[in-house]
């Protein structure tokens, strides 16, 4: 039996998995997506499996709970909770462990939850499977457990249906589901990653509670290592459907052993690396089709060694629990990990530049209508008043929660959503007042990429069709030769080889489908590209090569970058200047040091408040954010930011602030500095 | 003389379509991909040769001529008859010709109703009558069962030979390509393993040509599905409805296609007004019944073709003006299904991110409607059409039942359903006709609808198997 995957405090474990190995069998072959993995999870112990997409993450949980979908089984291995041994019990029984002895959250709440029924009926589904309780009995047990998930007037929300409910609510709901049964064991695959941060706060502050008060035993599953940092106890690192490294959570932020998680934390874009190159690994995911002898990282390895593609690397054991799979670490373990390691690069162009971009008071809303006549009975102020600058070869972030408009703005700079009202200067022309042959005219000076890059590009077209087509439509190269030159040229520029212009869409990763995205916006060469949040559906080794790639462009080129995103850390590795954005208008705006370091509105303070972080003690400065993002269609009076300010004054519900300078470049909305005011 | 109908016009114009269009995916590798999936399937590539002989049926039926009557007047002016032939009419000419009097069963050697025959010497019997060709050349009525057997082992026979010489011409040809034993092809073949089922397409090949060819010997002699009431063969009167059905099932299709793809592609583009307009029609077109609508424009139609009888110089033509119509008012009422699915698929699409960037380089909506969205909506027009060429050869059986279908003179399987029914109340029953419509129209609809489903198995992204192994495994 392998040291690490006992437990910490050395008691009986609620789960014991053994040589856990699923296969699935896929078009391409067998993939062996679970290949012996070994893990002890104690009572009341988090434990995190990390991992990027592909790596059998998911799998592992499935296959815990033997709800594998039916191109997988369970090939060898042992799963016992309790002491009872699962992969041999009947169909039947299984159905008494699932809810009962484990139960799981997954990614998305609002499809894990049945719209056509309330709250209280599925909750009180899993009652009747798993308990005594009938009747009213149930039902205050149902009103119970959504109270104790911290849903308010939970009496009156145990009748409604789910679409009632707002994304972080719904969340809240499934754990309580979960709970219902009373499990010994929650599997939480990915629970926050499709909530916003301020909610992921949230939820994740109501599991490490509900843990605290009922002694359950977590198995965590994210790719997301400030999640860990604040929830696991105990972390594994998964590759290729192995464990590559078992750490305690301290020791594992602190001197992380196997190349691969090194190299993950590497590729993390913070303020630290700001300036630097990112560190990427070469080469990509091992398809889980081939298992190749030896270890899988072999490949992308720095330290790759004869011996490491001949035989697959055992247990070596490093001090207090802290587990590693190489045979680099079994002669020379390495020593606390130091985050700044990047290769330094020149930095992007300093002082002062032209503005390029001036964007004023601009709005955008959007007509409710309603009733046979579409008669309009209110507006949905998506975007409403906002001001913000670009500069030359400089990148503003423009950084919100997930409906606050951001990406409205985005879209409304380059015309595609028209604006209400306002102006978008580009260069001294007011863009708004431009129509049809005028304004494509100016089409090829701003372009945008994506946040989903298997969205963004059209599945029937070939690259090259791709990349030419902006260039065709505005005409930017004269003739058929120079515009394919031209994608060459691009392709070139990317990374990627002039080969792969014959390709469809299909046939690439997720990565380098952004870069193709990337290539077709520099096509016509802009000067202002938006990026809407263009690596938040990447992987974080895939996100550091973007990264470095638009830092590189920006540099070559003198782009200017509108960033739109949620990622605090993407903001400081990147950006020059940050605006916050609250429902529809900028609460903050300044240089990176200035909003990042001194944030001054609550909102924003909150905001930083929620992120979770590998260095913990940050979170206790500033208050976390209570309640979600109210509907544009009807904002609070006043600011619109009191109801969940934990400063709120009573003339915060007069009027909505005006813009207070604080510095040269750093402005807050908020009524706390009118004495700065000058 | 040639006579080129206005249906046979657009029919070889649409067949000149379909094989530009598979020319056009056999050179793209992405839309030839579906196709091949759709060759994949037993079910597929077996529906597929049974749709293939319905349609050499069909178009052979589409070339049509006025052969020359024996010069009556001078040679510089041939006289043609007025009657319009096929060129199946020429391969079929024994059966065309072959008449009786009424109504005879099938393989019969004498009639289905007594008849008074007068005998030499005033003498006036009852009795079955022998047929004019039925079994004719039988010396003795009792050798009848012996001879149908001969001939059907004959021509079970000859289509068992030349389908083997098919099965031994396409394992060396699969051979070669492979470079491998025609003994090892015949393996992959049967077991299913080659990347085009050829095995099911072999089943039905085979029991086409053994069925093909033991009706053939029959027929030379027998009227093997009997006759029908002015003594018509049925088997004839089958054959040439097959170009009734596809015609009507495959020019209605053509006529709808522009409206159902034009307006439901504008209407999920545009939005707004554009939207309000097409979705009033479309709703407005589908509140009126629709056998009320053909109806009404059939009659009209008719009211026309009669007051201007000079118009056409034959029946056939006239005929084939009224088919026409019907196939346009079919395909005006029956386009909004098509319109509704691609609006809602193109409101997805618009606001997906590739249609959005090239909004942003200025692309033209023209230019974005046929790049971006139409390639991406073919899947959905191409599922649909294959589903509803059965629903309309059914329609039109319905509609000639009813009488507001084609020309009465125009032999479909409507109106040998319509002729057939007041015989079924008949004792005896007259029963073959019904069956022998029924027969090959139920082969017809239901390998066309085993096509559509290999079709749709083969383009819906959502049934496909792999990709959700590969799904589940992210």
């Amino acid at each position: 039996m392998s040291y690490a995957a006992g437990t910490a405090d050395g008691g009986e474990p609620v789960l014991s998995v053994e040589h856990l190995a699923t296969e699935l069998e896929g078009s391409a072959g067998t993939l062996h997506a679970v290949d012996g993995v070994d893990l002890r999870i104690a009572r009341g112990e988090t434990f995190a499996i990390v991992g990027e997409s592909g790596c059998g993450k998911s799998m592992t949980a499935l296959s815990i709970l033997r709800l594998l979908p039916e191109a997988g089984h369970i090939v060898a291995g042992s799963v016992s909770v309790n002491g009872t041994e699962l992969l041999s019990l009947p169909e039947a029984a299984m159905r008494n462990v699932r809810g009962r002895r484990i139960a799981m959250i997954f990614q998305e709440p609002a499809t894990s939850l049945n719209p056509v029924l309330t709250i209280g009926r599925q909750i009180a589904e899993v009652l009747q499977r798993h308990t005594q309780l009938r009747g009213a009995a149930m039902r205050a047990r149902a009103i119970e457990l959504l109270d104790a998930v911290g849903i308010p007037d939970a009496a009156m929300r145990v009748d409604d249906y789910p679409f009632r409910l707002s994304g972080g609510m719904k969340q809240r709901a499934m754990i309580a589901i979960a709970l219902a049964g009373e499990p010994d064991l929650l599997i939480a695959d990915e629970p926050t990653t499709a909530l916003d941060v301020t909610i992921q706060a949230q939820v994740l502050e109501l599991l490490r509670e509900l843990q605290r008060k009922n002694g359950m035993s977590i198995l965590l599953i994210t790719h997301d290592l400030g999640v860990v940092a604040h929830m696991a106890h105990r972390v594994a690192v998964m590759y290729c459907g192995r464990f590559v490294e078992i750490a305690p959570r301290d020791e594992f932020f602190r001197a992380p052993q196997h190349p691969y998680t090194r190299k993950l934390f590497d590729a993390l874009p913070d303020a630290g690396k700001r300036g630097t190159e990112l560190s990427v690994m070469r080469g990509q995911v091992p398809s889980l089709a081939a298992a190749p002898p030896g270890c899988a990282f072999a490949d992308r390895c720095d330290f790759v060694m004869p011996r490491c593609t001949e035989a697959s690397p055992d247990w070596t054991p490093l001090g207090a629990a802290h587990e590693v799979r190489c045979f680099l670490r079994a002669t020379q373990p390495a020593g606390p990990f130091d985050a700044g390691s990047g290769a330094q690069s020149a930095a992007a162009p300093q002082g002062v530049s032209a503005e390029l971009l001036k964007v004023r008071s601009l709005r955008v809303h959007f007509p409710i209508r309603k009733g046979l006549l579409m008669r309009t009975v209110g507006w949905v102020k998506a975007v409403d008043g906002v001001s913000l600058d670009v500069r030359t070869g400089r990148t503003l972030a423009l950084v919100g929660e997930s409906g606050c408009g951001k990406t409205t703005v985005g879209k409304s700079i380059l015309q595609l959503i028209r604006p209400s009202a306002g102006e978008v200067g580009f260069d001294g022309v007011d863009l708004t007042r431009l129509r049809g042959a005028a304004l494509r005219r100016r089409r090829a000076d701003f372009q945008i990429i994506f946040q989903d890059p298997y969205a963004s590009l059209n599945p029937r077209m070939r690259v090259t069709d791709i990349l030419t087509e902006g260039m065709a439509a505005l005409g930017t190269e004269a003739g058929s030769a120079a515009m394919s030159r031209r994608a060459d040229e691009l392709l070139a520029h990317v990374g990627l080889s002039a080969e792969v212009k014959e390709r469809y869409p299909h046939e690439f990763s997720g990565g380098q489908r952004q870069r193709i995205a990337i290539a077709r916006a520099l096509a016509v060469r802009p000067r202002l590209i938006i990026c809407d949040e263009p690596t938040s559906a990447l992987d974080v080794s895939v996100q550091a090569q973007i990264l470095n790639l638009l830092k590189g462009l920006q540099r070559e080129f003198g782009l200017s970058y509108l960033f739109i995103t949620h990622n605090i850390a993407v903001v400081e590795y990147l950006a020059h200047e940050v605006a916050v954005m609250y429902l529809g208008r900028i609460v903050e705006r300044g240089t990176v040091d200035e909003v990042l370091r001194t944030p001054r509105h609550p909102y924003t303070q909150a905001l930083l408040a929620s992120l979770p972080r590998g260095d913990v003690e940050v979170g206790a400065e500033f208050p976390r954010l209570e309640g979600e993002l109210p509907s544009p269609a009807d904002p609070p009076r006043g600011c619109h930011f009191h109801p969940r300010c934990p400063q709120a004054m009573a003339e915060c519900k007069l009027g909505y602030p005006d813009a207070i300078r604080l510095s040269e470049s750093h402005e807050v909305s908020c009524l706390l500095y009118r004495a700065q005011k000058r | 003389m040639i006579v080129v109908l206005w249906t046979d016009a657009l029919l070889w114009a649409l067949v000149a379509a379909v094989a530009a269009y598979f020319w056009h995916v056999h050179r793209h590798e992405h839309l030839a991909a579906p196709w091949r999936r759709v060759l994949q399937s037993s079910a597929g590539t077996m529906s597929l040769v049974i749709l293939a002989a319905y349609g050499l049926v069909g178009l052979a039926d589409s070339l049509h001529f006025r052969p020359a009557i024996g010069a009556a007047g001078d040679a510089h002016a041939p006289v043609y008859s007025v009657e319009v032939l096929s060129v199946l009419d020429l391969a079929l000419a024994p059966l065309r010709t072959h008449t009786e009097t009424t109504y005879s069963a099938p393989l019969a050697t004498r009639a289905y109703a007594r008849e008074t025959v007068e005998l030499g010497g005033g003498r006036v019997v009852r009795e079955y009558p022998r047929l004019r060709f039925g079994g004719a050349q039988l010396a003795h009525e009792s050798d009848r069962d012996r001879d149908i057997a001969r001939r059907i082992a004959l021509g079970a026979g000859a289509g068992v030979a030349l389908w083997l010489v098919l099965v031994l011409s396409l394992l060396t040809a699969i051979a070669r390509r492979e470079s491998t034993s025609p003994a090892a092809a015949w393996h992959a073949v049967w077991s299913g393993r080659t990347r085009v089922a050829w095995r099911g397409a072999l089943y039905a090949a085979l029991a086409l040509l053994v069925l093909g060819f033991a009706a053939a010997s029959l027929s030379a002699e027998y009227h093997v599905l009997g006759t029908d009431k002015v003594g018509l063969d049925v088997l004839y009167l089958s054959l040439k409805s097959v170009r009734t059905g596809l015609m009507i099932g495959a020019l209605t299709t053509l006529v709808m296609l522009p409206f159902a793809v034009m307006l439901g592609i504008m209407a999920g583009y545009f939005k707004g007004w554009v939207d309000d307009v097409i979705q009033y029609v479309y709703t407005t077109l589908n509140s009126i019944p629709g056998v009320l609508l053909i109806a009404a424009a059939v009659l009209m139609m008719q009211v026309y073709i009669d007051t201007h009888p000079d118009l056409f110089p034959t029946t056939a033509q006239r005929a084939d003006l009224r088919l026409l119509f019907l196939c346009i008012i079919l395909g005006l009422t029956n386009w909004t299904g098509l319109a509704r699915l691609l609006r809602g698929e193109t409101l997805k699409l618009r606001e997906l991110d590739f249609i959005q960037a090239a909004q942003a380089f200025g692309v033209s909506h023209y230019r974005i409607i046929t790049r971006h969205v139409l390639p991406n909506v073919m899947h959905l027009v191409i599922i649909s059409l294959v589903m509803d060429f059965s629903g309309l050869v059914l329609a039109e059986a319905v509609l000639s039942y009813v009488g507001v279908g084609v020309d009465p003179s125009m032999i479909s399987f409507g109106t040998m359903i319509n002729a057939a029914r007041l015989e079924i109340a008949r004792e005896p029953m007259v029963w073959w006709v019904l069956v022998a419509a029924f027969v090959f129209m139920f082969a017809l609809v239901l390998a066309a609808n085993l096509f559509a489903d290999a079709v749709r198995d083969a383009f819906d992204p959502r049934v496909r198997v792999g990709s959700g192994v590969a799904k589940a495994a992210t």
